[in-house]
């Protein structure tokens, strides 16, 4: 497990990080997320011990950081937003230089290294001078270097960053081969790719923890905007139906063509739909020959109520879709909370 | 223990196949070679005694040697920072002394190599009978404590900033200052002057010393201290990195 308490990262008098405090539990994938200086890659380098907190501590796997930053490296990789590489190296040999870094033996190294290879698709490349590499090859160098010595805990800063979408594909493939045998933390802007990864996200903004949980956990919290759509057949001209709507529209009493009745039939609808209890805002989407379309943007969970109204008001129930906030307007009013907050 | 071998090999690998070691290690022996021809040969016509002429060479090698150490150096660290390597050193379970201690050993081998492979021109000398082993080895001991103090510098330098030329240029005014406290000396008096004497790296204990043969213990620990405070200066510098 590791376990950051009140951590907190000055650079000269800037608040770059905290205090924040987390837990991440053996075996889960928690994402990172948040917008550039958000304090993200701070919080990773503080957890690779690359950097040394101005406050607060970190225990990892029962290891305090700080007093035995050796012990706790031994058990952490890291892959930073920058792979650390040597151009002149080449894979093979580089791969067995960041293995003895990490206390192994060259008889460990020599028997570990086929499996990393494996592991990250390196073989072919095995012998190639680290320079001479595409950018792909490089974060997978970057990879190899982070599991060499097994560590329990991965970190990974931006891992997809500049990778092509073919690339994205394999490495999203590669860290979920390396979910089954680590601890991983992810930081990624890419939010589909911390959305199919993680467990679980923590949310940072301006350095403070603005929320933390699973994407559902984030998207359905009570405040939060969920979305229902929902598709009405309003009938024909003489349809009972259209004649509720029609009285229920304001000033249309004295329309008559069929545009203007169709218009009154939308606003009577609109009006309908936004006096139920928890629909925030009513937009039209189209209509078609079969209705016409709504959007509910809701503060909870209204389903039933939304389609006894259009019941009782006797219009036909097509189509009813409820969709919960998606990551990316979850991330965004997260961390446009945040900002007020920071402030 | 383990990981200064560890890195010291690493780094030593990466000076041998680097094209700038060799052009450094090309220009350093024609330069030996030019001054030794035109510097040492030919300062004092055909009846000058060897030991002069060898005396003459450590001068000329002693210069070369400062800014061969130099340019071995002032890139140890700021060149790892601009390439995001150094991460990897800082996030193993490698003291950071080890890191510095590692980088300066390789830097002060390859000045070592390059030291050996001039050793032609006093085995030259010597050829005649007029000078002693002795006299050469410890012009060459000279030359690598010399060169040991301005890899020590380069490596502070550049543990300063990772900026590569602005590195370069902090160790070139640091040499600069050592090699010229002797001179700037001469302009105080009293105890002040006898201090940043003895703090010259090269008028008094080299010349007075190692180029003629003469092997002080005060030289040897001069030297020694030099170097390693320098070293000491980098490991702080690299541990600060971290707070900052």
């Amino acid at each position: 497990m590791i376990r950051a308490s009140n951590l907190t990262k000055l650079y000269g008098g800037r608040r770059a990080l905290g205090p924040i405090s987390f837990e991440i539990a053996d075996g889960e994938t928690v994402g990172f997320l948040g917008l550039n200086g958000a304090g993200k890659t701070t919080a990773l380098r503080l957890l690779a011990c690359d950097l040394r907190p101005s406050a607060g501590t970190i225990d990892v796997g029962g290891v305090d950081a700080i007093a035995e930053p050796h012990e706790v490296r031994k058990r952490i990789g890291f892959l930073p937003e920058n792979p650390p590489l040597y151009m002149d190296m080449n894979v093979a040999e580089y791969l067995a230089y960041a293995g003895e870094l990490r206390s192994m033996s060259k008889a460990e190294v020599k028997k570990r290294l086929p499996e990393v290879l494996e592991i990250t698709d390196l073989k072919d490349v095995a012998y190639d001078v680290i320079g001479t590499l595409s950018h792909g090859y490089r974060q997978r160098v970057g990879v190899g270097q982070a599991i060499i010595h097994q560590p329990k805990f991965l970190i990974l800063d931006e891992p997809t960053r500049g990778l092509d979408p073919v690339q994205i594909v394999e490495m999203r493939n590669l860290i979920h081969d390396l979910k089954q045998n680590h601890t991983v933390l992810i930081s990624s802007h890419i939010l589909t790719e911390i959305s199919q990864t993680c467990d679980r996200l923590l949310v940072l903004g301006k350095g403070h923890m603005l929320a933390e949980g699973s994407e559902a956990e984030l998207a359905g919290r009570k405040d939060d905007i969920q979305q229902i759509t929902v598709l009405v057949r309003t009938g024909k001209a003489g349809d009972p139906y259209r004649g509720d709507l029609k009285d229920k529209a304001e000033g249309d009493k004295d329309k008559s063509d069929k545009e203007n009745v169709d218009d009154s039939g939308k606003d009577a609808i609109k009006k309908l739909l936004a006096g139920v209890d928890g629909v925030s805002s009513v937009a039209d989407l189209y209509t078609s020959p079969e209705g016409m379309s709504f959007s509910l943007a809701t503060t909870k969970d209204c389903r039933a109520e939304v389609s006894r109204v259009i019941i009782d008001a006797k219009l036909d129930l097509l189509q009813l879709a409820f969709a919960r906030s998606e990551l990316e307007s979850t991330f965004i009013r997260l961390v446009g909370g945040g900002t007020n907050a920071g402030n | 223990m383990r990981a200064i071998k560890i890195i010291f090999r690493r780094e030593f690998s990466s000076y041998l196949r680097s094209p700038f070691s060799w052009v450094l290690a090309a220009l350093f022996l024609l330069v030996n070679g030019l001054l030794f021809q035109g510097f040492a040969l030919g300062s004092g016509g055909g009846g000058t005694l060897s030991a002069f002429v060898l005396e003459r060479f450590f001068y000329a090698a002693s210069g070369a040697s400062i800014f061969a150490g130099m340019l071995l150096s002032f890139r140890l660290i700021s060149e790892e920072r601009q390439n995001h390597s150094m991460v990897l050193l800082n996030t193993s379970p490698v003291k950071d002394s080890e890191i510095i201690v590692g980088k300066y050993l390789a830097s002060l081998a390859f000045l070592a190599l390059l030291l050996a492979l001039s050793l032609y021109i006093p085995l030259m000398l010597k050829a005649g009978n007029k000078i002693t082993f002795s006299q050469i080895m410890v012009g060459y001991l000279g030359l690598l404590l010399v060169g040991s103090v301005s890899i020590a510098i380069g490596l502070f330098s550049s543990a300063l900033t990772r900026y590569q030329l602005v590195a370069g240029v902090i160790a070139a005014v640091l040499l600069l200052i050592m090699v010229f406290l002797f001179q700037f000396s001469k302009q105080l008096e009293g105890a002040p002057r006898e201090v940043f004497a003895e703090l010259d790296m090269w008028w008094i204990h080299f010349q007075q010393g190692f180029m003629r043969g003469v092997l002080n213990l005060k030289d040897v620990v001069y030297y020694v201290a030099v170097t390693y405070f320098f070293l000491l200066l980098s490991v702080k510098t690299l541990e600060a990195k971290r707070w900052q």
